[in-house]
């Protein structure tokens, strides 16, 4: 249970950066009415953002090449449909933990 | 009539509806308390990281950083780059939030993550609006999960078998893949197939920037460029 004073500021240091992303947004449309193009364009943000972190690690980074996570994207595919077929976070969830439980116990 | 009570605003249903992330939330805060042990960081240090830094891919590149002896310069610019995404998700929660008072709109700000962002835009989706005391109830649910969670996996860390091997990682992934077909499963049909469309262009381009960039950088950017091209080519 200790800690040194340096570490301390580089903690402060990096909870100020983390902060300022996340709240300067909520700050910036309270004070400015954000136009009606740019509200459209937030409107894709969800979707993209949210295929772009579940994509990215489908991939992995091997030396000079990208390839697929094979494990991921094995264990992505029962996730996939048990996520279509209950729309249901909790269930989605649990599938997918099992799947890539099995997967590792396997492979 | 029992769809009335997804209108009203209330703290309750908040705490509910955050129940079914708290198994990302526990497996990787505990994931990440076993990492800060081996980085050579104490228990408080892990707990003052969950409670200041929260945010779970940060702490572990922190980690790595940190194990490695990077100056705290390259450490503080790298969480930086890795928490950038949370611009555009705060910017997208926050229009539905500007009645709250500025204090309370700094406390959503606050405690926004990947996951309650994902929870919420959903809930935005289904509801066409967002509630003040559900915002509190998700993000205090949350926040108080990981913080106790990491600082779990400090005090057990030793002891762990190798968590990676129990699949507990993957719940993240999934749970993303989940918030993304909730948000597709509400939109109309030509519209979905724009989204499709979409998501294979992500694919594309996500692939080609992981060629050049970090991987938290090509899903800012490819978050960016992809989100252009739907309105530009929307009908």
């Amino acid at each position: 249970m200790t800690t040194s004073f340096a570490f301390i500021l580089l903690i402060l240091g990096c909870a100020l950066v983390t902060w300022v992303p996340r709240v300067m947004p909520f700050i910036l449309v309270r004070n400015i009415k954000l136009p009606d193009i740019v509200l459209r364009w937030l409107a894709y943000i969800p979707v993209c953002i949210l295929s772009a972190l579940v994509l990215e690690s489908l991939f992995q980074v091997e030396g000079n090449f990208v390839t697929f996570d094979w494990k991921n994207l094995v264990a992505f595919v029962p996730t996939l449909i048990i996520a279509i077929w209950t729309k249901s976070l909790s269930k989605t969830v649990i599938i997918g933990v099992i799947t890539m439980a099995i997967l590792r116990y396997f492979i | 009539m029992n769809e009335s009570t997804t209108a009203v605003d209330s703290f309750a249903q908040g705490i509910k509806d955050c129940i079914p992330t708290l198994l990302g939330y526990i497996s990787i805060g505990v994931a990440f308390g076993v990492i800060g042990i081996t980085s050579n960081l104490s228990v408080l240090e892990i707990f003052l990281l969950s409670v200041l830094v929260y945010a779970g891919s940060a702490q572990f590149i922190f980690c790595g950083l940190y194990v490695a002896g990077a100056p705290f310069s390259i450490i503080i610019i790298t969480t930086f780059v890795v928490n950038l995404r949370h611009v555009l998700m705060s910017l997208t929660v926050a229009p539905h939030l500007t009645h709250y008072s500025p204090l309370r709109n700094i406390g959503f700000g606050t405690l926004l993550t990947d996951e309650t962002f994902g929870v919420a835009v959903t809930k935005v989706m289904k509801d066409k609006q967002l509630g003040g005391n559900w915002m509190d109830g998700l993000n205090l649910t949350a926040y108080l999960t990981w913080i106790v969670s990491c600082t779990m996996g400090g005090i057990v860390g030793k002891w762990l078998p190798n968590a990676e091997n129990w699949g507990l990682d993957f719940a993240l992934l999934a749970m993303f893949v989940a918030l993304l077909v909730l948000n597709l499963s509400g939109v109309g049909k030509s519209k979905l197939l724009h989204y499709i469309k979409l998501i294979s262009i992500m694919a594309i381009l996500l692939y080609s920037l992981l060629y050049v960039l970090p991987g938290h950088l090509a899903v800012l950017i490819a978050t960016l460029l992809v989100a252009t091209i739907g309105v530009l080519t929307e009908k």
